[in-house]
């Protein structure tokens, strides 16, 4: 009885998760208009699984890496709101102190080690922060999410030649989107080519599943990883989608670029309300029990946002200061 | 003192830092090979061990990021490049994660790593291995830019590179690995930044940094001999610059002449000229000069190179027309052997 408890719990808190990540991503959309966050954000709105279902196994000490669209990974990993947030708005409670933006998150105490906008870049330096560990015999893990388009660049397979040459314990998470920017990965990658392959093709083990289920995307991942003895590098792969578009806080189908059919189709399969229909029908939740936690949420994020607005902005001496450290 | 050469000096530094700190560790194609890297990592492997010393895959963007990855978890990479233009794979890393992680963290992460690049020179090496690219690094805000000129430099610069908790790029010309001088067997640090004045004098000021210096030299005993009196400045640093050290000088000497080791075209020679200018411009007795690699891409074969750099001649001839006279030929040494290989005379000791 006892253990069921506590698989209920995880299961809410994952759901839970899922939508503390959705509703800051939605009310940074709203808030944008105002003009006042004045960085570009990619927001993660319709893949929060996979940050969480990983991030839900992974403790505080472990490191994550991200990439452009970083927001959710951040949250996930238990990142501070109300410094992201300061971040966005650009002020010196920010978790960069506003030098870095939307695109550079950062959260040492939490494990968020980086985030970075050029594609493919962090994926070696996160091989490095595993090296590095593997070196000094420490053990705890490192994760870096990357998007389907990062495979491409010459870093990634630069990076999975290093990490299995040197059974270099890095976790690596690929989220397919499907897009780059507007461009589909049928215009980007030939029909012949396997992610699979590629990724065995180097050694790694390479493991599929649901983007959109929080419990594939946890579950996949905790095989792996527990079955994963020698600590070798290991891939994941999950199929998920964006919602909005890719820079920026509005919806963008009118541009075309992907069918009405194929974006229907993935909100069917969101990852928030598939799971939720399961949780209240199974008794897991209740819908008084969900309003309630989605109350204290909303206080929470409209709380970080009045911070955020309220903060000052480094003042410019600041300007000169930490390019170089002692 | 003991003499040893410039290739010695680089690994008595490397060995010194991976026997003083074990975060220190050196990275590069070719490290552990019989040739060492010129002979600047002969050995390390076996003194030790394959955790602190070891060859890569030819990855050079991805090590460079692999390297950022170990440094911001504390540890000191070396990264070693045969000859820069290796090294351009990686300026993604280099450019856009090293040398602003410090600030895009606002101070939270470091990245103390070190770059060795090789310029190459002579021998028909050709337009993709002798380029000397100091300024693409100089121009970024975050990295620092390091060329020594002698076996003493090269040890107590390399030791500060190591040391320093931000990423440098460390720049050899490779026809300075063979040249000899005196070098303590103790460590020691030469900061970064400081310009070296090597000889003292009144007329003229000569600047120059890395294997011109050791050209500059020989330029300035003639011009002694000639009763021209030179300060003579070695930059050490290209980032940071001292710029204090050369308007001190300028502004005592009202002449000055640049021999820069690249390219003049918004080259090492167009920023301290311009530097010059915005600040010393009317006290000037005559117009700056800068002394430079020709604006082309090398050819191979040796008789064309030959006319792209510059040479004692060249410096001497130089000088002696900001003060209306002509050099004399006999006081010139006489070439000796092929343009293409490192004369004798520069050998040393410096």
């Amino acid at each position: 009885m006892k253990d069921l408890k506590i698989i209920k719990n995880i299961e809410k808190k994952l759901l839970y998760e899922m939508y503390r990540i959705r509703n800051i991503e939605f009310k940074i959309a709203e808030y944008y208009s105002e003009q006042e966050m004045r960085c570009p954000v990619h927001l993660s709105i319709g893949q929060e699984a996979v940050a969480v279902g990983i991030c839900s196994y992974l403790k505080k000490s472990d490191s994550v890496l991200s990439a452009h669209r970083s927001h959710a990974h951040y949250v996930a990993k238990g990142g501070s709101l109300e410094k992201m947030l300061g971040e966005l708005y650009g002020k010196e409670t920010g978790c960069a102190q506003g030098k870095g933006g939307s695109m550079h998150l950062i959260d040492l105490d939490a494990g968020f080690l980086a985030a970075v906008p050029i594609v493919g870049s962090t994926i070696p330096i996160a091989v490095g922060t595993a090296w590095a560990k593997k070196l000094k015999r420490d053990t705890s893990k490192t994760v870096v999410f990357l998007g389907e388009g990062a495979t491409e660049t010459g870093v990634f397979h630069e990076s999975l030649g290093f990490a299995a040459l040197h059974n270099v314990p890095i976790i690596f998470i690929c989220e397919n989107n499907l897009y780059s920017v507007y461009t589909h990965l049928r215009d980007r990658q030939s029909p012949n080519r396997s992610l699979k392959e590629i990724v065995e093709g180097h050694g790694i083990k390479h493991f599929h599943g649901n983007g959109n289920s929080v419990e594939d995307v946890s579950s996949i991942f905790r095989e792996g990883t527990f079955e994963n003895e020698n600590n070798a590098p290991v891939f994941f792969e999950f199929d998920t989608y964006r919602w909005l578009e890719h820079c920026g806080p509005n919806y963008d189908d009118h541009l075309k670029y992907r069918e009405d059919s194929e974006v229907s189709m993935w909100k069917d399969r969101c990852p928030i309300n598939t799971f939720e229909k399961k949780l209240i029908d199974e008794g897991i939740l209740s819908h008084q029990e969900l309003e309630k936690y989605l109350e204290k949420l909303n206080i929470e994020i409209e709380e970080a946002f009045k911070k955020a607005k309220k903060s000052s902005f480094l003042s410019k001496e600041h300007l000169y200061e930490k390019i170089y450290s002692d | 003192m003991r003499e040893i050469k410039f290739n010695k000096a680089i690994r008595e530094a490397t060995a010194y830092c991976l026997s003083e700190d074990n975060m220190v560790y050196v990275m590069g194609l070719g490290v552990p090979d019989p040739k060492g890297i010129f002979g600047t990592t002969e050995n390390l492997l076996e003194e030790f061990g394959p955790e602190r010393v070891f060859d890569m895959p030819i990855i050079e963007n991805g090590a460079t990021g692999i390297a950022i990855g170990t440094a911001i978890m504390g540890m000191r990479p070396i990264i070693t490049h045969q000859r820069v233009e290796f090294a351009i794979l990686s300026m993604e890393q280099i450019v856009n994660q090293a040398a602003k992680w410090h600030h895009m963290t606002a101070g939270q992460s470091k990245i103390p790593l070190v770059i060795r690049m090789i310029i190459g020179r002579g021998w028909g090496q050709g337009a993709q291995h002798c380029q000397s690219l100091e300024t693409w690094f100089a121009h970024i805000p975050g990295l620092k830019v390091v060329s020594p000129a002698t076996p003493y430099d090269a040890k107590g610069l390399l030791i500060s590179s190591i040391k320093d908790n931000n990423p440098v790029i460390f720049f050899e010309h490779r026809w300075l690995h063979d040249t000899f001088g005196n070098v303590p067997e103790e460590s020691y640090e030469i900061p970064l930044g400081k310009a070296n004045i090597l000889k003292h004098g009144n007329d003229v000021t000569l600047i120059t940094y890395s294997y011109m210096t050791t050209v500059s030299l020989k330029a300035v005993e003639i011009l002694n001999k000639m009763n021209i009196s030179v300060d003579l400045i070695d930059l050490r640093s290209i980032k940071p610059l001292d710029y204090d050290t050369i308007i001190n000088s300028v502004q005592k000497t009202k002449r000055v002449i640049v021999v820069d080791n690249g390219w003049t075209d918004f080259g090492v020679s167009s920023e301290i000229i311009s530097d010059i200018a915005t600040k010393l411009g009317n006290q000037l007795k005559a117009n700056p000069k800068k002394i430079g690699i020709e604006n082309v891409p090398i050819p191979s074969t040796r008789e064309l190179a030959k006319y792209c750099y510059p040479n004692l001649k060249t410096i001497v001839t130089s000088v002696l027309e900001l003060f209306d006279k002509k050099v004399d030929d006999a006081i010139l040494p006489e070439e000796n052997g092929m343009p293409d290989v490192p004369n004798k005379y520069f050998l040393g000791p410096f």
